[in-house]
Parts: C-alpha cells; structure tokens; sequence
C-alpha cells in the first residue's frame, strides 16, 4: 500500500512543474495566473527543507501540489521512485500541517489526531494518539474540542495529528505565522527538535527568512513562482546569486559597477571613483561587464578619514555619516556615498562608539573575502535599510 | 461587551460620562437625561415590538378557552376547558390537521434531500451556468405565492391532472426547495473548505470525507432547513387553496369555516402549535448548548 | 481552492448530478406552470364552452382597465405595510443586535414563536382585537381618533394593519443578521473620528445593515401584494385586492383567461420593481 509509513523518509523530486490558474482561454489574450513556472529541484530525505520568498511566490501551491491538493498543469513529482503527480491526496503517504490548522471542530483532540489512522483498522490506535499528544506535550488535552485550545496548543494538534500517521513528507504551511513572537520562537526550536528526533523529511514553507535559516537544512527561495536560489542558509546569506536572495535574507548594500579585470584570485569592478575587489569565484556566471557588487552591513567597518591605511586584500569607500541608531545589539549607521547612495553599517557595541556626529566625513572598510557579486536587478530596491521590501515589483 | 451608535456601550458598562475622575467636565443633569432615555429608547420600543408580537397569540391561547355561544367565537362569554377537552369535537378538523402534518412531513423529506443536493453543487463546485441557475433557483422566492398556487393549477387544468394530496405535495415541494437552499448554502459557506481538504491529507478519500467530516458540520444547518419546510409547508394555505381538490388542509379548514363559524377547537390547535414550536426551539436550544 | 476542483473527467459530472432533480423539479413545476399560466392568459371562451388559444392579449388590457383600481390597491397596502413593518422592526432587530446579550437566542425565538400559530389563526385573532366593541376599538373612540360609531374592521387600516402584522419575522430576521455581522469597532472608529450617536448610526451602521433592510422589504413587499386572506378576513370588498380578484376569477368565475393575465400581470410588476430597487440600493449579493 503506497500510503504504507514502514518505508521511511522520502526524497521529493519535482520535475519541470507549473501551475496555470484561470486563464482557460475565455477570452482572448487572458492567460491567467502562472503561479509556479518550471520549478526543478530536489528535497533531500529526512532532512528540514524550507521554501521561501514573500507572498504570491508560489511556495504554498508548490507545497499543495506535494500534497496532492492542487493539480499540477504540467511537469511530474516524484517521491522517491513513485510518481505522484496525478495521485489523489488521501493516496499519498504525504500530510499537511495547515496554515489554519483545520481542525475538526465536532471531533475531539484525541478524534483529530486519530482521524488518520481509522483507515488502518489498527488496534493500537489509542496508544498511537496518546504518545504522539506526549511528544508534542498535551497529553491531558485529549478530550477538549478545538475551540478550547489556545492557538498555540491547536498548532501542536495539527502537528500531532499529520505526524501520527508516520508519513514520508511531512508538509508545513507557514503554521507559525499566527502565534506571537515568544510562542513562534519556542516552537521553530520545537518543530527541529521534532524533526531530529522522528527523522522524516519536513518541508516548511514561510515568508519569514529569520525562520527558515533558524530551522532548515537547505532553503529555496522562490520568486515569482520560479526558484531563484536553493542551498543551505550560510551559503544563501553569505554568497547569494541574486539581488532579490541578496536583500531578501538580511540586508545587503549593493553597488553597481563595472568589470575591469579579471584574471587571479580577485576581480576589480570599479564602482564609483574606487576600484572594489571581488573573489572571482563569486562573480554571476552570465559574465556580464555590469553587475552589483554586494556586502552586508555587519562586515563594514565605521572608519575616520586619518585611521591607518588598508591591507591590500581590504576594499575601502570614503562619504559621509547621515546617522546612527543605537538597537542594543549594535549601532546602525547611514553613509552616503559620494554618488548620492546610501549604504548601512552595522557596528557591534563592542567598545566606544566612532568619535563622528551627522555630516561627519567616514571612512567604510571591509574584508575583500566578504564580498559578493549578483547580477543588477532594477525590480529589486536598493535601499539596505528598508527590511522587507525586497522587491518593487514583479514582472511578468 | 456591546458597543453601537445610540446610547454608547450597552450590557452595564458604566462609563462616568466622558472625563473620568479628573472631572474636568461633568455632564449636565439634561444631558444624562437625555442620555438615559436614547440608551433606554430602543429598548423600550423594542418591547412594544414584542407586545405587539405576542398580542395576537395571547387572543389565540385567551380564545381557546372561551366559554362560546352558537358557532362564532368572537366575543368572551366566560372561561371553560370545554374545547381543550374535546378538541376534535368539530367534525373534519382533526383530519385536516392529519393531512397537513402529512404533507408537511413529506414535502420537507423530498425537498431538504433535492435543496440539500442544490446547495452543495452551488457552493463546492463550479459549472457552467451556476448564475443561471442560481437565479432560477431563487425566482420562486420572488413570486408571490398566489402566482405559484394559481399557475400550478393552470397547468393541472391544462394537463387534466385532478388536484388533491398529490398537486399540493407538488407544490409545498416545489417552494420550500429555494428555502432549503439558501438555508444550507448560508451554513456550507460558513464552513471552513480546509477541513475537507483536511480529511484528504488524512487519507479519507471523498464519500468518508463526506461521510465523517461534511455531513456532520452541516447537519445542523440541514435540520434548521427541514424545520423551515415544515412549518412553511404546515402554515401554507394559498398554494393548497388553489391546488387542493377536495382534500382538505388544515389552513383550509380555518379559512372555510371562517365563513361557517370558528370553533374555538381552532384555538385550541393554534395554541398546541405555539406550545409545541416553543417547546421544540427551547429544546434544540438546550440541546446546542449542551454539545458544546 | 477545494479540493474539487481537482477534476477527473469522471468528477466533473459531479455537480451536475446533484443538479439534476431539484433543478428538474423547478423546470416543471415552476417554469412549465408560467408558461402555461401564459398561454392560459391567451385564450378565450368560457368553462361550458371550452377555452380556446387565440392569443387573445386584449385579456391583458381588458383585465387592467377592469381591475385597475384592485393593482393600484394592491401596491399602495403592500407598500404601507412594508414601511410600517420596517419601522417596528428595524429597532427591533436593533434591540436584539447590540442590547439583547445573553438573552439574544431567547428574544429570537420569541420572535419567531408566534409564527408556528397558523397564519389564518392569527389573522382571525385580529378580527377578535379589532372587534367594534373590543378594547382597541373602545379606546380609540374614547380619546376622539374614531368618531363615536368609528370602525376600524371593515376598514383599509385593518387590512394594512393584519398585513403589517404576517410578515415581521421575515423583516427583522434579514435586517438583525446584517446588525449582527456588524464589527463594533467600526461604531468605535466613527466615535473617534468626532461622530455623534446619531450621525454614527445614520453614516456607519444603518449603511452597512442595508443588505438586511432590501431583504427584509422584499420579503414583506411580495407576498403582501398578492395577499387576499386579510381583506377576506380584515375588510370588505371595498379593500379587495389583486390577490382577490385572482382567486375569485380562477376559483368562483372560473374566469381562467383573466384570472392567469392579471397573476402574471402581477407577478410581471413585481420584478419589475424588485429589479429596479435591487439595482438602485446597490446590492446585488443579498441572497
């Protein structure tokens, strides 16, 4: 029986798949909405996998598509061997932990979390609910109805519910997002730990980058319903391959500029009046002349005019201090450049603050090895400081 | 807590006109009248409302246990439980009644079953022509009733059916299907589409996710839809008075011997009819309440 | 998106089939009737001589010019009523909405008690309050509304009165669901933003009830204008309405040629006016 659990963690492999909706040719010119466009990737088994980007993306049908919910308009999903693509939902050894957490309001806790298992006929039914409301720690919950339980205890129902029946995938849909800051933290730490201790692949999807890099292995972060980058959270935060993963995990300054050598280890992309080094590995591979160069704000160091001079293998830019902003962690600071653009610094408060006020001439110097480099993207605002306006506007 | 536009927070709230204990202004004496009779006004009104209401049915209950002369029933001669006692003392009353709680009960079997079935294809699929039928559905409602019964007949007439049980069966049928419609349609809508979805991620294919998670959140809004076509159907005197034949409903009992002379036995039915509704909504009242 | 609409071939029959005999039902029962009440409305002759399809539409213009006064009348009652019963209900289901608190269910349910005594039942009731030797009548004659030998039975105010009285139920239901739905904090919003009790009712809360109010009218409104049971019962001939003429026509005169011309007549004028006050409230979604 294909829904049979004893098999174990399953990899999921997505093949060329897309999503049309609407559009059916009605009227003339009307396409509709292509919510994913020819995503390919793999999701690697037993480990948290996260797929991320901001609303409209095309994560959530990605992952209803995984679930069987939606039908795909074309293109094939794989788990493990099996082709899936066209199987109805309740064949699928695949569940789902809703964003509303569906509950069945005229069942108990205990009913709710059974409701999966009443297919097997299995006589151990009720041992099964009852370790699995221990696991997530409500073991005296079990005959409330839903409407009883606060939000963050109906989420660990959902969760109980989805992984008693030992699925192969277990699939997430942003359930976190309607708990507050404290709850949400307490169960991402919470999900991991679940996750380490059952072993099954978990695919969470979310628009909370903070979360997505706390809790998975690997991240793809989508974009108007294609992938544009998939790896794990250090090398996304650290060597991101666009603008849009540049500014939508953390912030980023990014520069434009243009390609001057090269060869060895580092290229040289004038930007502005200076000449920046780039690790040339970390150049876009389309090797266009113009790119962005990028460095996030906490590897930026807040320099006077007359401080010692830079190492070779250091990028330096001189302009001027707009503010600062005390944040307990660190110090944000505003720089403009000489060409009018503003950049951010972040200083840890580590020991006396730069002795420069507003309008102060400073000097920003960095390691050249934190340096990135993506192609430029207009759609994507530049401003570093504006958090979540990743983008402006998303072409179709 | 209820927060409206005239009179302020409700439900004993006290708010110590509109500074608090600093005092800066304290309110007129005129103004706190005024106050309290905008606060109390609709309240008051409200209650007339219901007097008004219940006037009618306390002369129903009043008359049913008048002591009366001759045939009429219109003025009080003293009290008595004659009626109560005797209640199908009046010949073909007490048939009437049966053939009305006949038809009512079969009206409201096969028109919840087909308006159960409508309101489902509205609101969990798409087709085409969903608007159309749609309006078609809901037209009824917009006729008067004495357009339906009177059609009905014509097409009766014209198609040499005898009118009796069955032609009024056709027609309660027919105007209490829009009815159970847009009572079960209100109650789906209202119901979360996850759930469904839901029971599929959990393995139930489509007749045990209907079967255990559909039907049972839609239950109550199917019983409060049969009820309706009971009472509609029970209560409906036009469409039967024009499709009835010889047979002889309840409302048209009344309607006849309106003519003839009201026995106070028609009190005594209206009166059970009250009790038993009453009776019957308080209990499904408790009962609602207890589940939770 | 539901699940349904993950469709097999096989699936999409699906709602078709739930379709199928209430829908089937209407067309028979409903639509066939019409037009049969059309081509009736047609014809000439008489119950002896047999009735013949001579699309006769001088039947139109006959039964208006005869009963022209009867569907003037019918409309000015059902439009008194319903403005009356909008005015007792309104503040009603406004009571209920936001005063009632706990007691909410139970005043709904004394709202919608009465109705289970039959219609006829209750019509007949009035007959017995508005009685010329009767309290309400004795009353109004003393403090000199009614002239000392004053009627109110057998009267237009009778009539309007019984048929103000049959169809409250179905004018607060509407108008208290919309109340209901209502978010406080929208009263609250106005309240901040300078509003007084009144203007926040006039500007936020009545505007918003709207969809119950065209409900709740077009639910007194149509059946009230084809009602014959409360001048049978509440009046005289001198009050008789469309809905008489019909009955009689069809069911005494066996006048059936008239009788279908002026209910389709009626039923005609009704959407007419339904179209045209759903479209100028603005609410096309009320259903």
């Amino acid at each position: 029986m294909s829904t049979d659990p004893s098999q174990g963690p399953a990899e999921v492999r997505l093949v060329d798949l897309t999503k049309r909706f609407g559009g059916a040719g009605r009227r003339a010119g009307d396409d509709g909405v292509v919510a994913v466009d020819g995503v390919s990737f793999t999701i690697p088994a037993g480990g948290f996998f996260a797929m991320l980007g901001p609303s409209g993306c095309g994560k959530t049908t990605t992952l209803r598509m995984i679930a069987g919910l939606e039908d795909p308009t074309s293109g094939s999903i794989l788990l493990g061997d099996d082709d899936i693509t066209h199987r109805r939902p309740y064949r699928r050894p695949v569940n789902t932990v809703f964003q509303n957490y569906a509950l069945f309001p005229h069942l108990t806790i205990s009913e709710n979390v059974a409701f999966g298992l009443r297919r097997t006929r299995a006589d151990d039914i009720e041992a099964r609910v009852a370790e699995m409301l221990e696991l997530v720690e409500l073991a005296a919950l079990g005959s409330r109805r839903p409407s009883q339980l606060s939000g963050g205890q109906q989420q660990r129902v959902a969760l109980a519910r989805a992984l008693v029946n030992r699925p192969r995938v277990l699939l997430l849909d942003e359930p976190l997002g309607a708990l507050d800051l404290k709850l949400r933290r307490a169960m991402q730490l919470e999900l991991k730990r679940i996750q380490d201790e059952v072993g099954i692949t978990f695919v969470h999807v979310t628009h909370d980058q903070e979360e997505a890099m706390t809790m998975a292995d690997s991240i793809a972060v989508m974009r108007g319903g294609r992938v544009e980058q998939l790896a794990d959270p250090v090398e996304l935060y650290e060597r991101p391959a666009t603008a849009f993963v540049a500014n939508f995990l953390g912030q980023s300054n990014l520069l434009e500029g243009t390609v001057e050598e090269r060869a060895g280890e580092h290229a040289v992309v004038a930007v502005g009046d200076r000449r920046l080094r780039v690790p040339s590995d970390r150049l876009p591979p389309d090797g266009g002349a113009r790119l962005s160069v990028g460095v996030r704000p906490e590897k930026l160091e807040l320099l006077l005019p007359g401080a010692a001079p830079a190492a070779a293998s250091d990028n330096e830019l001189d302009g001027v201090l707009l503010d600062s902003s005390f944040t307990g962690v660190s110090t944000q600071h505003s720089v403009r450049l000489p060409w009018g653009q503003e950049i951010a610094v972040f200083t840890q408060n580590r020991g006396p603050s730069i002795a420069a006020g507003p309008g102060d001439a400073v000097r920003v110097r960095w390691e050249a090895r934190h340096t990135f480099a993506v192609p430029i993207d207009a759609t994507v605002v530049t401003d570093p400081l504006l958090e979540d306006a990743a983008e402006v506007e998303v072409p179709r | 807590m209820s927060v409206d536009g005239v009179g302020g927070i409700g439900d004993g709230t006290r708010r110590a006109g509109g500074r608090g204990a600093a005092g800066i202004e304290r309110p007129s004496l005129a103004w706190r009248a005024w106050r309290g009779l905008t606060r109390n006004i609709v309240t008051f009104y409200a209650a007339l409302a219901l007097l008004y209401l219940f006037l009618p049915v306390f002369v129903v209950v009043l008359f049913s246990f008048n002591d009366n002369v001759g045939r009429f029933n219109f003025a009080w001669q003293g009290f008595t439980l004659k009626s109560w006692l005797n209640p199908c003392g009046v010949m073909g009353l007490c048939p009437a009644m049966v053939r009305s709680l006949q038809i009512a009960a079969l009206s409201t079997i096969v028109a919840t079953a087909l308006g159960t079935m409508i309101a489902f294809a509205l609101v969990r699929h798409r087709y085409r022509g969903r608007s159309a039928t749609s309006t078609m559905i809901f037209l009824p409602m917009a006729t008067p009733e004495i357009v339906l019964g009177s059609s009905l007949l014509a097409l009766f007439l014209n198609l040499g059916i005898a009118t009796g049980f069955g032609t009024i069966l056709i027609g309660h049928i027919l105007f209490n299907i829009s009815y159970v419609v847009i009572t079960v349609r209100a109650r789906l809508q209202g119901m979360d589409a996850t759930l469904e979805q839901a029971a599929m991620d959990l393995y139930a294919d489509e007749v045990a996710t209907f079967r255990r998670v559909t039907l049972p959140l839609v239950m109550p809004g199917i019983i409060s839809a049969a009820l309706l076509a009971f009472a509609l159907s029970f209560d409906d005197f036009i469409v039967a008075n024009f499709n009835a034949g010889t047979t002889v409903t309840f409302p048209m009992f009344v309607w006849g011997a309106a003519q003839r002379g009201v026995p106070p036995q028609i009190n005594v039915m209206g009166s059970v009819m009250f009790l038993v509704a009453l009776v019957a909504m308080v209990v499904g009242g408790v009962l609602q309440r207890v589940r939770r | 998106m539901s699940a349904a609409a993950v469709l097999a071939p096989r699936r999409r029959l699906v709602p078709y089939l739930l379709l199928l005999p209430g829908m089937l039902w209407l067309a028979v029962f409903f639509v066939l009737p019409l037009l049969t009440l059309a081509t009736t409305s047609l014809q000439e002759g008489s119950i002896s001589q047999g009735f013949e399809l001579t699309w006769r539409i001088a039947n139109y213009s006959d039964a208006f010019v005869a009963y022209r006064d009867q569907l003037v009348r019918s409309f000015r009652y059902a439009a008194v009523a319903t403005v009356l019963a909008l005015a007792i209900s309104y503040p009603l289901a406004y009571a209920i909405a936001f005063r009632a608190g706990r007691w909410r269910n139970l005043m709904l349910l004394l709202i919608v008690a009465p109705f289970f005594t039959s219609f006829l039942v209750r019509t007949l009731a009035w007959k017995i309050i508005l009685a010329d030797n009767g309290g309400v009548v004795s009353f109004l004659r003393t403090i000199g509304i009614l002239g000392s030998d004053g009627r109110v039975l057998a009267t237009s105010i009778a009539v309007v009165a019984g048929l103000t009285y049959n169809f409250l139920p179905f004018m607060t239901l509407p108008i208290y669901a919309s109340l209901e739905r209502l978010d406080p904090r929208l009263i609250e919003a106005a309240q901040d933003l300078y509003a007084n009790p009144v203007t926040a009712f006039l500007r936020v809360t009545f505007p918003l009830s709207l969809p119950g109010v065209v409900g709740g009218t077009l639910l007194t409104f149509i059946p009230a204008a084809g009602d014959f049971i409360n001048v049978r019962f509440l009046g005289t001939p001198a009050q008789s309405m469309v809905g008489n003429v019909i009955e009689s026509r069809f069911l005494v005169a066996l006048d059936y040629p008239t009788a279908a011309a002026l209910s389709l007549t009626l039923m005609l004028a009704i959407l007419l006016l339904v179209t045209t006050y759903v479209r100028r409230v603005g609410t096309d979604e009320l259903l």
